[in-house]
């Protein structure tokens, strides 16, 4: 009882305090860059679409709010036919990015994404993918990976023997 | 004529101030709670956002008014409607200052708890129609918690039903002349405030609705007016816990210098304060301490409250 | 390790007594089979103890290294030996520990290893979230890789269409190799090179062989063999719908798993039936589930507003008040219903009709040759035996059938029935069964009896004692003189050339002297006499004393359901019609032009004045409909299937077709596509007859369909009903982990649509529910905690590698008359006598292309051979033709009717003349030739009943030419 009392004196006293509020949208909050806000599609160095469609995403989505078809070009490259992010359902939890293998998906400090229609918060690959690599420069999943696509042979990828030749006699 | 023309006036310049106020109070609220907690609240719309109510007000006219399929269409439109008249009502009995007040009952007190309990009816029944777990759940601590705290609640009036000798609750004012009850029952007052705070779900009562664990409690299928109305219930709740805790403990009208009205409305807004203050301050209590507290503290202390009272009046009679 | 303590399964009943003893493992004691090895004893108990070479069907080789556990002399032996526990028999007394510190070391370096070498693929592998490795590696605790040096890498092959081949992933644990080569018989695949360079793949690039490849997908326990066409619209496991079916491409009824996601089939995995399929499908089975996506598939029901109108989009409203005006308006509407329909659908249309306008939709000969089939199955003495009882057959004739292409799955489970002979030299030699590599050493070369007698050669020659090629006629001759040298009382065959004689009495001898004799044969080669000599050889062994099994091959999926529930043949609807008292047609789920001659069918269209089409793929019948309701695939709908062991098995909707919420955006009427009986139903109601069938659900239809035909009423319990519920909660037809349920609509409405009702089945179109193992025909998907690949199976059989907890699904409706004598049949065929001028045409079945719906996947078309006709050299060359060159076929019209004493039917007028390239059967007599059956580039051709007479010649260049242009055309079709 006596703690309840005391609680509110010093809540009481809080009345003469400065205030903390940053006036938004006058005044434009810092946001740090590992803010949870409006997710992104990221590019490897190379250009090239860093999501290999691996569902990770989607399967680690607790609101189940990611979908997306896998598809693969000529050369054996995977990457997402189509991917959609439900933002008028996303909790912006950031397990996606958690589970994300190739470092595709990230979430930005960009909270302002306000709509009148829910419809306008559904978010194809299109309105994902940016151009750049986002958070984490550097990483190249087909680098390291041992599948062969366009323009990296077998053998070729970091830390990879020449490959064997099976018909060869030589131990 | 001239009787009638009076109680007409009373009665719609009450309603629409309740109203009024209520609904400022909402805005109230959410400043004051901004002080507390070193923000602003709403200081948009209007000179100190004092115009945020007319904002909310259109939103919530506006809004889609659904009705679950799945629930008790009557009940559930029913339901909003019967805490703000239940608790409107209640307010008929509450004398302002002299002369003011929709009537002048000699049973007011009685009227003013049986009033009072109706209102937890709305929540039940809402709850209930809604067909929803959450909801039900909301509906069924409602009950439970009305079931425990109403107990108390007539109870700690007694003792100042029986200083006063009167129901009437301009007799128990005028009773106040000389010392507010406030002393004489402060426990009384005490326990009548917590049970008056647990009657309106206000923080740190408020588990029928608890955000946390049920959504929004009874009230989470609801949008629009209906969803209104239950805000305005609550509203115009504490608005009445604190004038009646102004009128039976704290002199009523009655104070130097000032028109007895203005007194009444400054000491039922600092109540009213009071009451934001404990929102800002405590958390929400669990569930059983709820229960404990209300039967195994309250309820003691409120009897043991009327014992001495009733010592005191007997030894002074 | 983790132990699953509470899975641990102690309440485990072995059938045998004498075979229980007591194991101790980490020090409590638990029953288990003596002499079995004690991997599959920890997995049976509920242990997980993990493993990778190692399969319930492969039995154990101990090339893996990863079943480690410690060995302990006695009670107060401390320090133990680490052995394999797939290579070490459980003996009374015997003392192990699973979770000894130093076997799970031992175990978690094995993982490492084997990781060493291992791709960073996981996210672009198929297998990833059903991979073997990928739980074995979270099981053995190995997180973190130490080794910082190279990869060794291959290059892939390309092994066709069916099987995605990416060697990096591979752990050398030589399951691949054990499976394709030793157990399936494949010849053109296998382990290469050396040390950790092996490599597993074929000789040099090409389409893999063996019909049974796929299951190289779900032996591997990486992502090295994965399902090439699933690649194409690739989906993980824990995002596929998936429920319990059945296949629908061959008569055997092998349990499948299909998938769906985004309203489109994904793949087909095997389900596991201990009595059926076993662990393994055929590739037919796995790969034509593509089907159901063809843009062939009928979407929305087309009506022709008048004759020679088009056939137009109509909404189910005006489909069906069409349907009402022409059925009650007092005409006479006959149903022709499909042995490629379930049993409830055809039965729906039986009681729309009634049940003597009822036909099968089969031509006379196939439906007399079903009805005698079953006839002999239903009074005869033998009993018919499931695949799992054909595997355990020591000695097995195959009279007439190419079961390697008609049933494929049925050669396999006979690779294994040779296997039993010689496997009692190895338990002689005290070599337990589950040490397969040293059985197969101890059997060597050595095949039990299996006696071939078909048209052609076939894939399982290779396995076979003694081959025999000829025409049926001569097959039937061979059929009936084993009977006769088994029993003398069955009736001889007159004028038996000596070799046909010896051969007949050492099959004979060879039958006599198994254990479980087995006669197999079918509806393959056409003809009656060799169904016949089936049986004659099978009852014979019988009245002599030997419990023979009888297995008959029948074409389609439901063929023997279907023959249950009576009903003749086209050739009397023919009939019928002509009457002139009829005036409608329904077809269901049947193309009559691929059942008999073009222009009968034709002739049965023209007459008819409305003719009702309910089927899902458009075809030549469809074509020439005036109502065309689209059905339901067997993914799309519920149903009962007899298979030919005559077992009942349901399968279940996996998913709702059509988009519904693209519907209520766009308002038109796309995705009407509904179950055959529903639509029947709805018929039956807008013919102003609902009292016939108030129908809301399948069970309603079963129970229905029970009550009117006795002999049907186990297929009641053949799965649960629909209102089966665990814990008062429907089986999730959606794993748990399933993605993306608030996204996946979200572009045509953000609004997250309800979940699809299913008033038919215990299960729901949902991820929520029962989430433990429903019962044994219920299972939707094989998963358990920590096991998320195929390898879950263990979970959810009482014993691993024996049947599903609970008993594997289907119930028999056939059993033998046992010690009945029942008469022989004594129609003994004359022989073949070849015809000057005349060849006469035999069936060749191929097991891609012969089959009307899997040819339809582009995988399966792919593999399929093209139209062609097949002539012994000789007489090619008689003819003057050379490999490639074109033959000119012209068909002797109306050969079999008059063999079947058919009446009423005169012979077509015009005959057709056909133009096919040759190739070259040495196998074939004089005086015969072979036509692939049921090819669809064969246009017309593919619905002539063969055998059948025609006329060769040599087609001439010019003419060649544009019948090239022709058959191209049909192709196109
Ligand atoms: S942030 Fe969370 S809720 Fe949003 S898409 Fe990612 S995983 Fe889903
Ligand atoms: S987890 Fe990353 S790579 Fe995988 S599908 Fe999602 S965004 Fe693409
Ligand atoms: S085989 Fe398994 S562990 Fe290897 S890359 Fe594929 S999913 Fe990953
Ligand atoms: S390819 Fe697969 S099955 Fe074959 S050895 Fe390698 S990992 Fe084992
Ligand atoms: S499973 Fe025992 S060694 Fe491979």
């Amino acid at each position: 009882m006596w703690n309840s009392l005391k609680t509110m004196w010093i809540i009481f006293l809080h009345m003469f305090h400065r205030r903390v509020t940053i006036e938004y949208p006058d005044e434009k909050p810092k946001i740090p860059p590992r803010w949870r806000g409006r997710i992104i599609l990221s590019r490897d160095p190379d250009g090239e679409e860093r999501c290999v469609a691996c569902y990770l995403c989607a399967a680690a989505c607790p609101v189940d709010c990611i979908a997306l078809q896998a598809t693969e070009n000529e050369h054996g490259r995977r990457y997402p036919e189509f991917f959609r992010i439900n933002f008028s359902r996303c909790i912006f939890c950031g397990y996606c990015e958690e589970a994300c293998p190739t470092d595709a998906i990230q979430l930005t400090p960009d909270f302002e994404m306000g709509e009148y229609n829910r419809k306008n918060l559904v978010y194809e690959k299109e309105d994902l993918l940016i151009d750049g690599t986002g958070k984490y420069p550097g990483y190249n999943f087909y680098r390291v990976a041992g599948v062969a696509i366009g323009g990296k042979s077998k053998g070729e990828a970091e830390k990879e023997a020449p490959p064997v030749d099976p018909r060869s006699l030589l131990p | 004529m001239n009787e009638w023309t009076g109680i007409w006036a009373n009665l719609i310049l009450i309603l629409a101030a309740v109203f009024a106020f209520s609904a400022m109070l909402s805005w109230i609220e959410r400043r004051l709670l901004g002080l507390w907690q070193d923000r602003y609240g709403p200081n948009r719309v209007g000179p100190f956002g004092v115009l945020q109510i007319v904002a909310d007000s259109i939103k919530l006219l506006t809004k889609e008014d659904w009705i679950p399929p799945f629930a008790d269409r009557a009940v559930f439109v029913l339901a909003p409607a019967i805490v703000a008249v239940a608790t409107l009502l209640a307010f008929a009995v509450v004398p302002l200052a002299p002369g003011i007040g929709v009537v002048d009952l000699n049973i007011g007190l009685l009227f003013f708890l049986a009033m009072s309990s109706l209102g937890v009816y709305s929540v039940v029944l809402g709850g209930w129609a809604s067909n929803n777990k959450y909801s039900l759940l909301g509906g069924f601590r409602a009950a439970a918690q009305m079931l425990s705290y109403e107990v108390f609640m007539g109870l700690a009036l007694m003792g100042v039903v029986m200083l006063a000798g009167s129901f009437n609750l301009r007799d128990i004012v005028a009773a106040q002349e000389n010392l507010w009850f406030c002393i004489p029952q402060v426990l009384g007052l005490a326990t009548f405030a917590v049970a008056g705070i647990a009657e309106a779900r206000r923080l740190p009562f408020d588990l029928p609705e608890s955000e946390n664990e049920l959504v929004a409690g009874f009230h989470t299928e609801y949008s629009s007016m209906k969803f209104g109305l239950f805000f305005i219930g609550e509203y115009v709740g504490i608005t009445l816990i604190s004038a009646m805790i102004v009128t039976l403990f704290f002199g009523g009208w009655l104070g130097p210098l000032l028109p007895p009205l203005v007194w009444f409305l400054l000491k039922t807004f600092i109540v009213i304060a009071c009451f934001v203050l404990l929102r800002a301050a405590l958390p929400r209590l669990r569930y059983d301490q709820l229960m404990a507290y209300g039967w195994k503290v309250m309820l003691p202390l409120t009897l043991v409250n009327l014992l001495i009272t009733g010592a005191v009046v007997l030894s002074m009679a | 390790m983790k132990r699953a303590a509470p899975g641990v399964n102690t309440a485990r009943v072995c059938k045998c007594e004498a075979d229980v003893t007591t194991i101790h493992i980490d020090n409590r004691p638990y029953p288990a089979k003596d002499g079995e090895n004690l991997l599959q004893e920890c997995l049976s108990l509920g242990f997980n103890l993990p493993y990778f070479c190692w399969h319930p069907a492969l039995g154990s080789v101990g090339a893996c290294r990863q079943c480690a556990i410690k060995q302990f002399k006695n009670e107060e032996d401390k320090r133990g030996k680490i052995v394999m526990a797939c290579m070490t028999a459980a003996k009374d007394g015997i003392r192990i520990s699973i979770d000894d510190p130093e076997a799970r070391e031992f175990r978690a370096s094995v993982a490492e290893w084997l990781m060493v070498n291992h791709p960073h693929d996981c996210p672009v592998c198929d297998e990833g979230g059903e991979c073997h490795l990928q739980d074995m590696t979270v099981m053995n605790g190995h997180v973190y890789r130490r080794h910082r040096g190279r990869k060794r890498t291959f290059h892939n092959q390309d092994l066709g269409p069916l099987v995605n081949h990416e060697m990096n992933r591979c752990i050398q644990c030589y399951r691949c190799t054990r499976f394709y080569r030793d157990y399936a018989g494949g010849r053109d695949f296998d382990a290469l090179m050396l040390r950790d360079q092996v490599y597993f793949g074929r000789y040099q690039d090409g389409v893999l062989e063996s019909e049974f490849s796929g299951n190289l997908v779900e032996v591997c326990p990486t992502g090295v063999f994965t399902d090439k066409t699933l690649k194409r619209h690739y989906t993980r496991k824990w995002d596929l719908q998936t429920a319990p079916s059945v296949c629908v491409h061959c008569g055997l009824g092998c349990n499948t798993i299909p998938g769906e996601r985004y309203g489109t089939l994904r793949r087909i995995r095997n389900r596991f039936n201990g009595a059926v399929n076993g662990y393994f499908l055929c590739d037919r089975g796995r790969y034509g589930y593509e089907f159901v996506n063809s843009g062939r598939r009928i979407r929305q029901p087309l009506l022709r507003k008048h004759g020679t109108a088009p056939l137009q989009l109509a909404s189910k409203r005006d489909a069906l008040q069409r349907l009402g005006e022409i059925l009650s308006s007092g005409a006479r509407a006959i149903g022709i219903g499909s042995p490629r329909a379930s049993i409830e659908a055809n039965f729906a249309l039986r009681t729309l009709v009634g049940r003597d306008q009822f036909y099968l939709g089969l031509s006379e000969r196939d439906s007399r040759l079903l009805a005698s089939i079953l006839d002999i199955l239903k009074k005869g003495p033998a009993r018919t035996p499931s695949l799992h009882e054909v595997e355990l057959a020591d000695a097995v004739l195959v009279l007439g059938e190419d079961v390697a292409n008609t049933a494929s799955r049925l050669g396999l489970a006979l690779r294994q029935a040779v296997r039993r002979q010689p496997e009692k030299m190895a338990i002689k030699m005290g070599i337990p069964l589950w040490n397969d590599h040293a059985v197969r050493e101890a059997m060597q070369e050595e095949r039990g009896p299996l006696f071939i007698a078909t048209m052609a050669d076939t894939r399982i020659d290779d396995i076979a004692t003694r081959t025999f090629r000829g025409p049926p006629d001569e097959l039937g001759r061979l059929g009936f003189a084993v009977a006769h040298a088994l029993d003398p009382t069955a009736p001889q065959v007159p004028d038996l050339s000596s070799t046909i004689q010896t051969l007949a009495e050492t099959i004979a001898e060879k039958l006599k002297a198994a254990e479980r004799p087995l006669v197999i044969s079918g509806m393959g080669c056409g003809d009656k006499a060799v169904v016949e000599a089936a049986a004659n050889v099978a009852w014979a062994l019988c009245n002599t004393g030997h419990a023979a099994g009888l297995c008959y091959a029948v074409p389609e999926c439901n063929s023997l359901g279907a023959a249950m529930l009576g009903g003749d043949s086209l050739e009397s609807a023919l009939e019928a019609m002509d009457d002139g008292a009829v005036d409608t047609l329904i077809i269901m789920e049947n193309d009559l032009y691929r059942r008999t001659d073009a222009a009968m069918v034709d002739r049965l269209l023209a007459v008819t004045r409305h003719i009702v089409m309910i089927d899902h793929i458009e075809h030549a019948t469809s074509a020439k409909a005036d109502v065309v309701l689209p059905a339901a695939t067997f993914a799309e709908a519920d149903g009962t299937l007899v298979n030919n062991e005559g077992r009942a098995q349901r399968f279940f909707q996996v998913f709702v077709p059509g988009n519904d919420i693209k519907d209520d955006i766009r308002g038109d009427v796309t995705g009407d596509i509904r179950e055959s009986w529903r639509w029947l139903r709805d018929i039956i109601v807008a013919a102003g007859r609902g009292d016939d069938a108030r129908w809301s659900s399948l069970d309603d239809v079963t129970a229905a369909c029970a009550r009117a035909i006795p002999n049907l009423e186990p297929i009641l319990h053949a799965a649960p009903s629909s209102d089966f519920r665990i814990d008062s909660q429907k089986i999730p037809r959606e794993p748990h982990r399933y993605s993306g349920r608030t996204a996946m609509h979200a572009n045509v409405s953000v609004q997250e649509p309800e979940q699809p009702g299913d008033p038919d089945s215990p299960l729901s179109f949902s991820m929520e529910g029962y989430p433990g193992n429903p019962p044994p025909s219920l299972i939707p998907r094989f998963w358990a905690p920590g096991w998320n690949s195929v390898q879950a199976l263990n979970k959810f059989q009482d014993e691993v590698g024996g049947p599903l907890k609970g008993g594997d699904p289907g119930e028999r409706l056939i059993e033998p008359m046992q010690g009945k004598k029942v008469a022989y049949f004594q129609n003994v065929p004359g022989g073949f006598k070849p015809c000057a001028g005349e060849w006469l045409l035999l069936p060749m079945h191929h097991v891609f292309g012969s089959e009307e719906l899997s040819i339809l996947a582009p995988a399966i078309a792919e593999l399929s051979p093209q139209p062609y006709l097949a002539l012994n050299p000789a007489d090619a060359s008689d003819l003057g033709l050379a490999a490639g060159d074109e033959v000119q076929l012209h068909l002797r019209q109306r050969t079999d009717a008059p063999a079947d004493g058919l009446t009423g039917t005169e012979p077509m007028a015009t005959a057709e003349i056909y133009r096919l390239p040759v190739r070259f059967k040495p196998e074939l007599l004089h005086g015969t030739a072979g036509l692939p059956a049921g090819l669809p580039g064969l246009g017309v051709l593919a619905g002539i009943a063969l055998p059948a007479w025609g006329e060769l010649k040599k087609a001439e260049k010019g003419i060649a030419e544009k019948g090239k242009a022709e058959k191209g055309k049909q192709v196109e079709e």
